[in-house]
């Protein structure tokens, strides 16, 4: 394989602590090397006035699977316009909230990413999931199974019994090739099969006769008996509605007393997502208010959370959960057309087109949540950012997303470009923080922080001899930023280079290679358990529509896997 | 010593029956019996040991007789017919693997192809409708855990998708649901007194086409609001303790078929029974779901959905972008207004659905049809190319009508030499490059 050095960029890695000085990184073989390491034969980039990052990483977004595809399907008005290829190797691209494969990877990779996480895989619905994975170019990626509603899970857990939950954790990591647990709307969903709902972490789930408190309780004992790589990764109940930030921090406070235990480096042992979805106060859509202080004085303070922040993008987009109930409710609000699935045993989703207009209060109030969330973290190794793409807007504007939160001069024009501005600032903090991320702090919300909370921070997430050698060169130049917060929005829509696996991706915004991408899964080796065993049976026999036989996902959908072992034996 | 092969998949109908026991002989050659399986999905299987089964290409002579070539004459007449059509449709792909799918949708990309599945004259005024007011749906299983009010409208799973009810709709005790057929209230809607109605509780005799009258007074009916005496045939009163019924159940399901996709109204008729269904969400859970025909189509809207965006009809003539317009992208469409250059058919059969002067012009064109049997495309075709059956002689996913994807299984070997669909199209592109990169 080809030997690079990269010279003269400025480097920016929370991993080593270097914070764009100049420094040469050298590739050899598809990991980063000591420069010593390198033949004659290395070719040189010139990365002179550049930054140089890591390849940066997803932590949550739905890019692929059933309600991902549906959205697509049901949309025809998202290509309209927005269907076309450029010339050299891609294939056609399509989408604007809900991009196509193709152009799901070549987004992400344009961007300077090289990973992402699916953020919900309905176990049933694995193998869809996984073809999507497989057609999708460049990236790495993985999907967690959501759990949060599975009536295994549900019963075992009903009577505290951690160790055949985790057997069962274990035997549908492996069948289903996921990654981790996903809990979405714990209880809720399973109620909305019903038409019913969770709203609070008390209460109890019909017939079940349990509540979300336990059940998130259970996953994180489950997930620290197996040791997982990633913590549990939570969608809490009520999302979306006002007054909604007590029940966020009551999930949150579920973490007291438990520590993390891993062999991954991982400290964390909850990961909340689209956290700004989460942080609402008042009691009405009249007298809605961020409460992302409140949030982020507790994740501040308690060290054994991490969390995305889910940053509203102001644009026309689609919305898509496993929070079924949730979506029914949204259909309601805004009557564009609903979308549900209800998935037997396992969850449900649903999917509503939802626009976050800029002349509508509580769209601005949102977007200042999303963008307070990040500004008031003070461990940025601990706070990610995203954009629930596509649910709180399509990851396609992380770009800008990063220009607000770099600069008070973005922030302060679009507070102006609101219709209601004083209403939105009188809602929130946003106009009184000065607070400006930089490249390092940027480093780690993207690469080095989501890394290390997947458990990947050994081989990714920065820029250390002996990693991958996934890495992103901006044309941004740290010794001379622009005045101009365009040019840095420009500067994250296209890198100059981004290196996967050691290979030449992208060139000036440009796909060149199609890239050796990769399935990552964990396989998890656990007691042999009968009891689960015999349910499994059960289960398959009454209950699913599918055999048993055909439900795991065959080797042949992830022919390139990134399998990372787990011994739960001990 | 005959081998049994078990969790075999079906590849007839939407149902996608997953549970089938298949005996095969020692040597993987020959079927010997089909379990569990109804007697349409039985055939599917004992059909590849029919005699006369044709194993090489076939090409058509001046005279109208049909004359064996090999695979590779075949797959450069093909490749060559691809490259020199401006546009060409690419139809069927409803009876193959998606990983078939794939390769064909790299081809189309290339040579500027327009992908359509029979959706196109099937289920596509149902995807219309969704497009405009989306769908609460969920999966089969769900139907057989809780289920305990079903509506067959439209549709005679009795004799379209014979295990249906006995899988998921009307029969099996799940977990809600214990009594099985006893806990379930089934109607059925049709203008004949179908099979289907003769296992329903009630039958509900409607005039032909009234449906979307129809079910716009079972809206009408849930708000409470006022009836006229009666609605395509049915009385007003039929009608108000119906829905009072279905408010009363705690799981309501709709299936609908051909009988609302193409009857007067069409996607009209969908709009109206999925607006129904999210009314009904407003006093208890309800779903509906379209009984999709073939057994992959449902995967060929999903496959096309995640590489292009649309579920059918996807014009990629442009070779730089996707279109979808139906009436304008449509098979029927473009073969009426001879907009199509070339006709390359897989693993469907438009002469014996299509409209029939959409066959004649079709017959007029380049032609090429790939499919494991002799059907009523393959005789107005240029060129015949057989192949393996999928699901029995080679595997692949399918999606199953409520898009749950399940992987059928090879249980045989197909004779000697033949290609699968997958073999043949990876061929066919590989010979479409050497074309275009030569032209």
């Amino acid at each position: 394989m080809s030997e690079y050095i990269i010279r003269n960029g400025h480097v920016f890695d929370p991993v080593q602590g270097i914070k764009g000085d100049k420094k040469d990184i050298a590739v050899k073989d598809g990991k980063i090397v000591e420069t010593s390491a390198l033949s004659a034969s290395a070719k040189q980039i010139d990365a002179k006035g550049k930054s140089i990052m890591a390849g940066a990483m997803e932590v949550h977004a739905h890019v692929a699977g059933p309600k991902v595809n549906l959205g697509r399907w049901y949309r025809p008005e998202d290509k309209l316009f927005d269907s076309h290829k450029t010339p050299g190797m891609t294939r056609i691209e399509g989408g604007k909230s809900i991009p196509t494969v193709f152009k799901t990877g070549y987004s992400y990779a344009r961007m300077g990413y090289t990973f992402a996480m699916e953020a919900a895989m309905p176990p049933l619905y694995a193998r869809h999931v996984h073809e999507e994975i497989h057609d999708t170019p460049i990236i790495d990626e993985a999907a967690l199974p959501v759990f949060g509603n599975n009536w295994f899970m549900l019963e075992y857990l009903k009577n505290h019994e951690i160790e055949n939950n985790a057997a069962y954790v274990a035997w549908t990591l492996n069948q289903t090739k996921g990654y981790g647990i996903k809990i979405v709307n714990p209880g809720g969903t399973e109620a909305w099969a019903w038409g019913l709902n969770c709203l609070t972490v008390n209460d109890p789930v019909p017939y079940f006769e349990i509540t979300p408190a336990e059940i998130i309780k259970g996953l994180i004992e489950t997930n620290e008996y197996l040791g997982l790589p990633h913590s549990i990764h939570i969608h809490g109940n009520n999302l979306g509605n006002p007054g909604n930030y007590n029940v966020t921090l009551d999930t949150l406070k579920l973490v007291e007393g438990y520590k993390a235990k891993n062999n991954f480096g991982r400290k964390q042992v909850m990961h909340a997502t689209h956290v700004q979805f989460h942080a609402y106060g008042g009691d009405n859509w009249g007298n809605f208010e961020s409460k992302a202080k409140e949030i982020m004085d507790y994740v501040n303070m308690e060290k054994s959370i991490t969390m995305d922040t889910g940053n509203v993008t102001l644009d026309e987009t689609t919305t898509m959960t496993a929070d079924g109930p949730f979506e029914h409710h949204l259909g309601g609000l805004n009557h564009l057309k609903w979308a549900n699935v209800d998935v037997e045993l396992e969850t449900a989703a649903g999917v509503v087109p939802y626009i976050y207009s800029p002349n509508i209060t509580v769209c601005g109030i949102q977007w200042a949540i999303g963008l307070e969330l990040a500004l008031y973290a003070k461990d940025p190794m601990r706070c990610f950012i995203t954009t629930d793409h596509p649910n709180a807007g399509p990851f396609t504007r992380y770009p800008r997303v990063i220009k607000w939160l770099m600069s008070k001069k973005a922030r302060d024009a679009q507070i102006k470009a609101f219709k209601n501005s004083d209403k939105v600032v009188a809602a929130t903090n946003i106009a009184t923080m000065d607070r400006e991320i930089t490249l390092y702090e940027l480093a780690a919300m993207t690469r080095a922080g989501p890394a290390a909370s997947l458990g990947l921070g050994k081989d990714y997430g920065g820029l250390k001899p002996g990693m991958n050698a996934d890495i992103a060169i901006y044309n941004i130049n740290p010794d001379n930023m622009p005045s101009d917060p365009e040019e840095i929005e420009k500067a994250f829509s296209g890198v100059a280079y981004l290196f996967k696996d050691g290979k030449i991706c992208v060139k000036d915004g440009t796909v060149v290679d199609n890239g050796n991408k990769r399935t990552f899964w964990v396989d998890v080796k656990v007691k042999p358990n009968k009891q689960v065993a015999h349910d499994v049976k059960e289960k398959f026999l009454k209950y699913y529509s599918v055999n048993e036989g055909n439900y795991p996902v065959p080797d042949s959908f992830a022919p390139h896997p990134y399998v990372i072992a787990v011994d739960a034996t001990q | 010593m005959p081998k049994v092969v078990t969790d075999v998949t079906c590849p007839f109908c939407g149902t996608l029956c997953d549970d089938l026991e298949v005996t095969v002989s020692d040597d993987n050659k020959k079927i010997l019996s089909v379990r569990n399986a109804c007697a349409i999905g039985s055939e599917k299987f004992n059909h590849t040991s029919l005699p006369g089964r044709v194993t090489r290409p076939r090409k058509r002579q001046p005279d109208g007789t049909f004359k064996e070539i090999t695979y590779d004459e075949a797959i450069d007449w093909t490749a060559n017919m691809l490259v020199k059509s401006k546009k060409t449709l690419m139809y069927g792909w409803a009876s193959t693997s998606c990983q078939a799918m794939s390769v064909g949708h790299e081809i189309a990309e290339k040579v500027g192809g327009v992908v359509d599945n029979c959706a196109t004259v099937c289920h596509g005024s149902s995807l219309i409708a969704i497009q405009d007011v989306g769908i609460p749906s969920c999966t089969l299983g769900e139907v057989k855990n809780r289920a305990d009010r079903v509506i067959f409208w439209g549709c005679n799973p009795a004799h379209a998708h014979p295990r249906h009810m006995s899988r998921y709709s009307i029969f099996p005790r799940g977990f809600f649901t214990v009594k099985g057929h006893k806990g379930r209230k089934i109607y059925c809607v049709d203008c004949r007194h179908t099979d289907t109605a003769r296992v329903a509780d009630e039958f509900i005799q409607i005039q032909q086409g009234y449906d979307y009258e129809l079910l716009d007074a079972f809206r009408t009916a849930a708000r409470g609001e006022a009836l006229p005496d009666t609605i395509g045939g049915v009385p007003k009163e039929k009608v108000y303790k119906i829905v009072e019924d279905l408010k009363a159940g705690r799981f309501g399901v709709i299936f609908f078929g051909m009988g609302l996709t193409h009857t007067l109204g069409r996607n009209h008729n969908i709009d109206e029974a999925i607006s129904f269904t999210r009314d009904m969400n407003d006093f208890t859970k309800f779903s509906i779901i379209a009984m999709r025909g073939h057994w992959n189509v449902t995967g060929s809207g999903q496959v096309l959905s995640w590489q292009y965006g649309f579920p059918y009809a996807v014009d990629l003539s442009r070779r730089n972008k996707a279109r979808y317009q139906t009436g304008e992208t449509t098979s029927v469409d473009l073969l009426v207004r001879n907009e199509v250059e070339a006709c390359f058919n897989i693993a469907t059969d438009p002469g014996a659905h299509f409209p029939i002067d959409a066959v004649v012009s079709m017959s007029k064109k380049p032609t090429v049809t790939v499919d494991p049997h002799i059907n009523m495309s393959t005789e107005i075709s240029d060129i015949h190319i057989p192949v393996a059956m999928v699901g029995v002689e080679t595997g692949g996913c399918a999606y199953r009508m409520d898009n749950v994807p399940i992987e059928t299984r090879k249980v045989v070997d197909a004779p000697d030499g033949m290609l699968t669909d997958v073999e043949l199209l990876t061929k066919i592109n590989e010979r479409v490059d050497q074309l275009m990169g030569a032209k």
